[in-house]
């Protein structure tokens, strides 16, 4: 395997880092939140502890989510919530599933 | 008076209202439970029960909590319900109870309470068609409230009167055995109007609760169109204004029902034409259970249960008679119109109500206050508008040198549900008590304001 592969491997499924910054602006105002866009760990849980987001947060950015990228979020229940696990889960699921 | 017409009045009541072992009781990933099926799983997780008299059914499955509902019954055990299981509320229910064990379908459930997880295995039907009885004087569950102070208030609910309540709720919705829809719920069951109509309702109308409690517009649209007719949602604004919003295909539906907050006008019609079915909304409490109905795009009034009164002392409002036993009050701003019919006008001050989840100033500011470290603190209604989808959130300010604001916040989330988690959390040198050391809102506001607009921030 080349360097290069092994790199692109380690960081996959890495979004570029624009949608990453888009979206944390995206709840940063919608959610009115107390922090900037770019001190958003890509990595931090956006649920509870971490960025200390709720269910209520989670519904408003679904609903954001929609309407800018023609996402429609799904989970098993409320409680499977993986998409939201962090930034870059999110990013890299819309990324994946965006139609606009 | 036939007995069967007054199920309040009868010395025991059966466990569920359907009419044969075939009838279908719930609906859990497509696929029906029939009565016999449950009343055999029912059975079969009461003789599991360890011998502790209460349970804090948490079971997110709706099929699985109304199998640990009934089999509690039927051990003569009672069901602990708070809305909200954050470690002080279960350290608090520790010395409400002392022998309290957790009946849980989360293996990563990590309630700090003796856990008996929901049984994988499955019994096989009986075959056996006789649903038991249960005395109605019993107490069957006990709900919290978050009180004026620190410290919740238990209301204990007779399984006579929580029966009744639901079959005056069932026939002002137009369910009957001949009639019974599948009930879909966004609500969990462990919060009183959930409890009540997404199982309950369905188990004493012959209609069949969903075990699902889909979350995103798009699993509730997938859900409901999963369903076979008629099917009714129970849900709350929150969840019906994402649901509107999200661009989603919508089935027809036969009812939809909404509470926990008023809905306005225009909201109710655009779901109705949007579900194609009427849409009721319920008003109750914890205290009282639900006592009245409205059809928001016929009626700006509310109608009560038939058998339900309101009193006024004073400016206190009191409901009783049907299910409600002694004279409760109720906490919200209310104008009568006639005997059957009120106006709502909103609640008493003290009160708070995010996104459905109700507490007190009372309760939060001292929450906020048993901290370490905080020497002086309160939450403030944050002014501006609601979000999408309709949430105000909280705010709070506290003083409390050398401790950190994110500290304050680990330790609040330990205490309270997130939803009254304060945005922000403002830190002060001290806040604006008048003489009588009293804090009044508009003070707040104007501090948080100040405080908000200091440079750095």
């Amino acid at each position: 395997m080349s360097e290069n592969a092994s790199r692109k491997e380690a960081l996959a499924p890495a979004t570029d880092s624009t949608l990453q910054r888009e979206i944390a602006g995206l709840m940063v105002e919608a959610l009115n939140l107390e922090t900037s866009a770019n001190a958003i760990d890509p990595q931090a849980p956006l649920y509870g502890e971490g960025l200390g987001l709720d269910s209520i947060d989670i519904l408003e950015l679904a609903l954001v989510v929609s309407k800018r990228y023609g996402v429609q979020l799904r989970a098993d229940n409320s409680d499977n919530l993986k998409i939201f696990a962090s930034l870059q889960a999110l990013a890299d699921h819309i990324a994946a599933h965006r139609s606009k | 008076m036939n007995a069967s017409d007054a199920p309040g009045l009868d010395a025991s009541l059966p466990l569920i209202g359907h009419a044969s072992e075939l009838s279908v009781v719930a609906w859990r990933r497509g696929r029906p439970v029939n009565a016999g099926r449950f009343l055999a799983e029912v059975r079969h997780l009461a003789a599991l029960l360890p011998p502790g008299r209460h349970v804090l059914n948490v079971c997110t499955d709706r099929y699985h909590f109304a199998v640990g509902l009934c089999a509690a019954l039927l051990a003569g055990k009672v069901s602990l319900l708070p809305s909200t299981q954050t470690p002080e509320v279960i350290r608090w229910l520790r010395d409400f109870t002392a022998d309290a064990y957790c009946l849980t379908d989360d293996p990563a459930c990590d309630i700090d309470l003796p856990r008996f997880p929901y049984p994988a295995e499955r019994p096989r039907a009986t075959g056996c068609w006789q649903v038991p009885r249960i005395e109605a004087a019993r107490p069957a569950a006990i709900v919290f409230t978050s009180g004026s102070t620190g410290t919740p208030i238990a209301h204990a609910k007779s399984w006579g009167r929580l029966v009744q309540c639901v079959h005056a709720e069932a026939q002002r919705l137009g369910i009957t055995r001949s009639h019974a829809p599948a009930v879909l719920g966004t609500v969990p069951p462990q919060h009183m109007y959930g409890f009540e109509t997404t199982v309950l309702m369905p188990l004493h109308s012959g209609a069949a609760l969903c075990a699902e409690k889909p979350f995103y517009p798009a699993d509730v649209a997938a859900a409901l169109a999963r369903l076979p007719r008629p099917r009714m949602l129970i849900t709350t604004p929150v969840h019906l204004r994402a649901l509107l919003q999200a661009g989603v295909d919508l089935p027809r539906l036969a009812l939809c029902v909404c509470a926990t907050a008023p809905l306005e006008e225009a909201l109710a019609r655009q779901a109705e034409s949007a579900l194609g079915a009427p849409l009721l909304e319920i008003f109750g409490s914890t205290e009282t259970g639900q006592i009245a109905t409205r059809w928001p795009t016929r009626e700006v009034r509310w109608e009560l249960w038939p058998e339900v009164r309101l009193q006024w002392q004073g400016e206190q409002v009191y409901a009783q008679g049907g299910h409600v036993e002694a004279r409760v009050a109720v906490n919200d701003i209310i104008e009568p119109l006639d005997e059957r019919h009120f106006l709502l006008h909103g609640r008493n001050s003290d009160l708070v109500n995010i996104a459905g989840k109700r507490s007190s100033f009372g309760y939060l500011n001292h929450q906020l206050n048993a901290i370490e470290g905080v020497r002086d603190g309160a939450f403030f209604l944050r002014d501006g508008q609601p979000s999408d989808v309709g949430v105000s959130r909280l705010g709070a300010i506290v003083v409390a040198p050398g401790f950190p604001a994110a500290a304050i916040l680990r330790e609040l989330r330990q205490r309270i549900d997130a939803v009254f988690l304060p945005r922000p959390l403002l830190v002060a040198e001290r806040l604006p008590r008048n003489d009588t050391g009293k804090l009044p809102q508009d003070a707040l506001q104007a501090l948080a304001r100040a405080l908000l607009q200091r440079p750095g921030r």
